[in-house]
């Protein structure tokens, strides 16, 4: 699914690299945690996977494509394959909930008949079955990253990138996101989560990946937060 | 469903854009009708040409009586012999490509001519039938260009017994002159006006992609292709320039229609013939197609840079 080979990536001419040989795999179905200190290289190794950054060297596979040598024009093709979560939610503020969902599906030319069938499927899924009428203004944080997620899996893509999905949200909530991300994890696509919430990731006991100034220095099956307690 | 989507987001970027799209409109508006009055007094102006030069004759005057200080009249009063062979000249072969008609008109209905035009005082006692030859009008084959003038007088006016042979075919080359410079003062202002709507649309689709931010945004992330991106960018710019063209040539089918048709009917009939409108229509495709590009320059130039994967 995602395939990591020495990648390495500097962002400006002299810097510390933010990755620094990083080689990682991550199979089909699984749910990955990304943990590590700011500015060790978590979201960057997220926008790598989506493209949004080139690599510097190392070699970097997604969906069976190497990333280095997909051209320009297959990347919207690509990225629809692939649904991102952030910290901010992103959310269209004068979209109501349906909408800011739907919004995903119209922008790749989706039929409006497939819309009106999925969109409600999805909104269900992620627990916000009755609101699709608010606006974002009207929703909880919770609500809010709740709708993102919605919007980032309504396309069925096969990996799910959550950076820092629960930054914003109280300790309960975060509960409520992780247990969605875990639905969606369970409908057979694979979840890579960037995070610095300790108890989600003591709590679900899934894969952890610790990265220290751009190095992987961890990678156990079924792992803590801070290594072994 | 993506049609509706795109025109409902132009609508969207149209009303947040109020402001900077009605600056759009007016500008390629203002400089499109320049644009197309230029053509359209260009067109008016070939349509008369052969007109204006068809009413022009050559006229060569012939050595009076009364001395002049000119070689050709050295001999005092033309002869009949010099007049026979200046039409003999004129009726040759050779000159048949160009001399349709020569008749002659005697000195006493030249001065006739005279007084009619000055008055009967002018120049009292003075003036006498002495002082004019005869003239031979030639008239030209059609259809009438400003070389044929030149072939007459440059044959005839060194022949002996002529004293001057002139055309008004100057007279109207100074006019179309004047019609060639107005032209030139339309398009250059027009041009700056061009630029400025390039400048504007440019502008207007940079704030436009700055405030859409987000949605293009989630549209990348997604994978919305490049151009269903880019497309309502481009197509705000269009439109605006569309409906500019679109009002420039209602102006300028109603402006020759009620304010120049009249006007030039009721002062310059002769000299202008009729306006006709529909020669808005005639260059509608021309300025339809000059806002098409300038707005197509305008997003090439700006999207690059503001809507990238
Ligand atoms: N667009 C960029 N241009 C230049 N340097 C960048 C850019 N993005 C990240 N970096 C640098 O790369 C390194 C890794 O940053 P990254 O954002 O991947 O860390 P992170 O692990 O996501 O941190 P956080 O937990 O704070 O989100 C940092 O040193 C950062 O300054
Ligand atoms: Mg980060």
């Amino acid at each position: 699914m995602i395939k990591f080979d020495n990648v390495t990536k500097i962002y400006a001419r002299g810097a510390r690299p933010a990755l620094d040989e990083v080689s990682l795999e991550v199979p089909r179905g699984e749910f990955c945690f990304l943990v590590g200190a700011s500015g060790s290289g978590k979201s960057t190794m997220l926008s790598i996977v989506l493209r949004e950054e080139h690599i510097t060297s190392g070699s970097a596979f997604v969906l069976g494509q190497d990333l280095s040598r997909m051209p320009q024009r297959r990347i919207p093709r690509f990225r629809r394959q692939i649904g991102s979560v952030f910290q901010d939610f992103r959310l269209l503020d004068r979209k109501t909930v349906f909408e800011n969902v739907a919004f995903a599906m119209q922008v790749i030319g989706r039929p409006r008949h497939a819309i009106m069938r999925t969109v409600p499927d999805v909104l269900d899924l992620v627990g916000l079955a009755g609101k699709e009428k608010r606006t974002p203004h009207e929703l909880s944080g919770g609500e809010q990253q709740r709708v993102a997620i919605a919007r980032a899996v309504v396309n069925r893509p096969q990996i799910l990138l959550a950076d820092e999905p629960t930054g914003n949200l109280d300790p309960r909530t975060s509960e409520g996101i992780m247990a969605v991300l875990e639905r969606v994890n369970q409908t057979g696509t694979t979840v890579v989560m960037a995070t610095h919430d300790v108890g989600l990731v003591d709590q679900a006991q899934h894969r952890v990946v610790e990265l220290v100034e751009g190095r992987v220095v961890r990678d156990e099956a079924s792992g803590y937060y801070g290594g072994d307690v | 469903m993506r049609f509706r989507f795109v025109a409902a987001e132009i609508l969207h970027g149209f009303r947040r854009n109020l402001s900077m799209i009605g600056a759009v409109i007016l500008v390629t508006f203002v400089s499109l009708s320049a644009v197309g009055a230029a053509l359209m007094l260009q067109m008016q102006v070939d349509r008369l040409k052969g007109d204006w030069y068809g009413k022009v004759e050559v006229s060569i005057f012939l050595c009076p009586v009364d001395p002049v200080d000119i070689a050709n009249c050295a001999g005092g009063a033309v002869t009949q012999d010099q007049k026979n062979a200046v039409r003999t000249r004129l009726e040759s072969p050779e000159m048949a490509p160009y001399v349709a008609q020569v008749f002659e008109q005697d000195r006493e209905s030249v001065l006739a001519e005279y007084y009619e035009r000055y008055g009967e005082d002018y120049l009292p006692g003075q003036l006498t039938v002495d002082a004019f030859g005869p003239v031979l009008h030639v008239k030209l084959t059609e259809p009438v260009d400003e070389t044929k003038f030149d072939v007459v007088t440059d044959t005839v006016s060194t022949m002996p017994g002529v004293l001057e042979a002139v055309d008004q075919s100057d007279l109207l080359g100074q006019l179309f002159d004047l019609v060639g410079k107005i032209r030139l003062a339309a398009l250059a202002a027009a041009g700056v006006l061009a630029l400025a709507a390039v400048l504007l649309i440019t502008t207007t689709i940079r704030l436009s992609a700055l405030s859409r931010q987000r949605e293009t945004g989630i549209m990348r992330l997604v994978g919305a292709s490049n151009l269903f991106i880019q497309l309502p960018f481009m197509l705000e710019g269009a439109v605006a320039a569309l409906l500019g063209s679109v009002l420039a040539v209602a102006t300028l089918w109603g402006g020759s229609q009620f304010l120049v048709a009249e006007w030039v009917e009721t002062n310059f009939a002769l000299l202008m013939g009729k306006v006709n409108p529909l020669d808005a229509l005639a260059v509608a495709p021309w300025l339809v197609g000059a806002a098409v590009v300038l707005a197509g320059l305008s997003s090439a130039l700006t999207l690059r840079r503001f809507t990238r994967v």
